[in-house]
């Protein structure tokens, strides 16, 4: 399960993702992180049973952890299924079934290549 | 050989006895049937097509004001549309971005917003004249107060078109889509087995008059397309319609990233089978129609083609390039190809959709030519400084120091022990260096992602990529990536100012 962290500009110096880590021993993958001098987003994948605890973990350490149920939502009037999304996806989140788009939100990173790839304009990111 | 004529197929869809299919259930057919068999049992073919097409527009007629005005300029929801016609004729194209949002918001919107029933707003300059007095003027209209609402397509229905993908090193944002950098991925347009072209590419049947689906209307080929190019499989058609009787489920706008608006039609031809050429041209399959894919990384008119591919290859969602997968996808929609297809076929078997005979058969030869350029405009090396020092990728940065501080340059193309670029240092990173106290290697703190130049570029696309990377300087390499020059924004600038 993925997910996201806002990490407010007090707490950005502080190694949070490995002290989180070192806490609760969860196999955490970190699939997109923008991390500057006042603050941070952070996308972490987490297996389903360690979700609970590491999310808790980051509270504790005053970091607001979103879990992302539909990180990508598509607008279904203007979506023509072309197909604009399915190879610009990093993680190949869009596919063809019969030569209409589907999604698996569940490997959306939020990276945003889809939003501006996409010609009717017809995605945007949850949160964002 | 087995002949049908046209007008024997338009009474089997007066009697509704006509057998229609759409174009990607031919194939089977006809290897089920053979040809002939094909010929006795089939009559119409559908074929369908849904994607970007950029060269189409509308001409809208608006009415005479009181007092009247002749239209110099004129703009709806902000977007220009052309008025060098009659004094209230206008024509507003699909790309024309507007003047307040910019590419959200473009010609295609207008179209798309005035099918879907909305009113636009209509903002005018007039030149004044005696017998069309009246200077400025604003109203609101929807599509029924437009007198008439032409829709005229320059160039739609491509027969298919190339791929794109992408060797150069930055995302690059294009109308054929996102292209990721290093080959990250190819994207397509055109529906293959479905292309109404590609089905009918001798243009047996389809010609100046022919009826055909176009935006959720009947619509006529007026002619062949711009750059219509039979010889080399790239035929395209100039089509009309009526805007009013349209639907925004076939005319749908889009705006490609930091390119532009354009507009996606429905459009579908159906193809009589007269005779046994017309079977056989219907049965195409997706891997018969070729391919280029192309290099729109190499940012010149004649982008390297990569590969060969069928349709069939680009519709399985990856390639191979250079021994690497590649992923896959369109632009234009095969789903809703599929739909114009099905929906021409509904309204043939339900006898409102006859089969016109064409005033003329197309072209089989076309022109696709390049630009007669007239004005020449400077090369790289037309304008690079040719007394360029580099320096060795193993010397220390004080006798860097000493090389810029003789010569008079800012910048440091290092060079391997053969001679070939390696990176680049400036007098920031020289002093940088130093005000840190360290005696280093130029290897050690020179930029080893560097951009070059080729001689032989036009000197646009070097200061297209001093811009984009926020640079002032390009070693120029030749072929062997041995620097040959350099070319800062100083030569650019004085190249507007006429010093040389």
């Amino acid at each position: 399960m993925k997910l996201m962290l806002h990490v407010a500009p007090g707490i950005v110096r502080e190694p949070l993702i490995a002290s989180v880590i070192l806490e609760t021993s969860a196999l955490v993958n970190i699939e997109r992180a923008s991390i500057d001098a006042v603050s941070g987003e952070i996308v972490l994948e987490v297996l389903p049973e360690k979700c609970r605890e590491v999310k808790e973990a980051f509270e504790r350490r005053g970091v607001e952890v979103v879990l992302l149920e539909m990180p990508v939502i598509r607008d279904e009037d203007e979506c023509v299924h072309c197909g604009a999304c399915v190879s610009v996806c990093p993680t190949g989140t869009f596919r063809f079934d019969n030569w209409l788009v589907v999604a698996d939100s569940g490997k959306c990173i939020q990276c945003g290549a889809c939003v501006t790839g996409c010609p009717q304009r017809a995605l945007r990111l949850v949160l964002k | 050989m087995q002949e049908k004529s046209l007008s024997e197929i338009n009474q089997r869809i007066r009697d509704g006895s006509v057998c229609v299919v759409t174009a990607d259930q031919m194939p089977e057919l006809v290897d089920e049937l053979g040809p002939a068999g094909a010929v006795r049992e089939v009559d119409v073919v559908t074929t369908g097509t849904f994607g970007a097409m950029c060269s189409s527009g509308v001409f809208l007629n608006l009415g005479h004001s009181d007092p009247p005005i002749k239209i110099l300029k004129a703009y709806l929801n902000k977007v220009e549309a052309y008025g060098g016609v009659a004094a209230v004729d206008l024509f507003l194209g699909a790309t024309q971005p507007s003047i307040d949002r910019g590419i959200e918001y473009g010609g295609a919107h207008v179209i798309e917003d005035l099918v879907s029933g909305k009113q636009v707003e209509v903002e005018a300059e007039g030149a004044g004249t005696d017998c069309y007095p009246q200077l400025e003027l604003e109203t609101n209209l929807r599509l029924d107060d437009f007198n008439q609402a032409t829709m005229v397509n320059p160039r739609n229905a491509y027969q298919k078109y190339n791929a794109a993908t992408n060797s150069s090193d930055r995302t690059m944002h294009t109308y054929m889509g996102t292209l990721l950098p290093r080959y990250g991925n190819v994207h397509y347009s055109g529906a293959g087995v479905l292309s109404p072209i590609s089905n009918d590419p001798n243009f047996d049947y389809i010609g100046m008059g022919t009826r055909i689906f176009l935006g959720g209307a009947q619509g006529y080929v007026i002619g062949s397309g711009t750059q219509h190019n039979p010889q080399s499989g790239f035929s395209t058609l100039m089509v009309t319609g009526d805007l009013k009787q349209m639907s925004n489920r076939y005319l749908r706008a889009a705006t490609f990233h930091k390119y532009g608006p354009s507009l996606y039609i429905g459009i579908g031809i159906p193809i009589p089978i007269l005779n046994e050429r017309m079977a056989k041209n219907t049965a195409v399959r997706d891997r018969d129609i070729l391919t280029n894919i192309v290099d729109y990384g190499i940012q010149r008119r004649d982008r390297p083609t990569v590969k060969v591919v069928s349709y069939e290859d680009l519709k399985s969602g990856s390639v191979e390039i250079n021994g690497k997968e590649v992923n896959t996808s369109s632009l234009s929609s095969y789903y809703m190809a599929q739909e114009v297809a099905d929906k021409l076929k509904d309204s043939i078997l339900c006898g409102e959709f006859l089969l016109t005979q064409p005033a003329e058969t197309l072209s089989r030869v076309g022109s696709a030519r390049p630009m007669k350029q007239t004005r020449e405009f400077p090369n790289v090396e037309d304008v690079m400084s040719r007394d360029v020092v580099t320096v060795r990728e193993d010397i220390f940065i004080d006798e860097a120091a000493k090389a810029i501080v003789g010569g008079s340059f800012d910048h440091l193309p290092v060079i391997s022990l053969d001679g070939r670029l390696k990176g680049i240092v400036t007098t920031w990173d020289i002093s940088k260096a130093v005000a840190n106290g360290k005696i280093s290697l130029v290897s050690e703190i020179m930029t080893r992602k560097v951009h070059s130049a080729q001689p032989d570029e036009p000197i646009e696309l070097a200061a297209r990529k001093l811009d984009t990377y926020s640079i002032s300087a390009l070693p120029v390499v030749d072929k062997d990536n041995r620097v040959i020059g350099m070319i800062t924004s100083n030569d650019l600038s004085r190249l507007f100012t006429g010093r040389r």
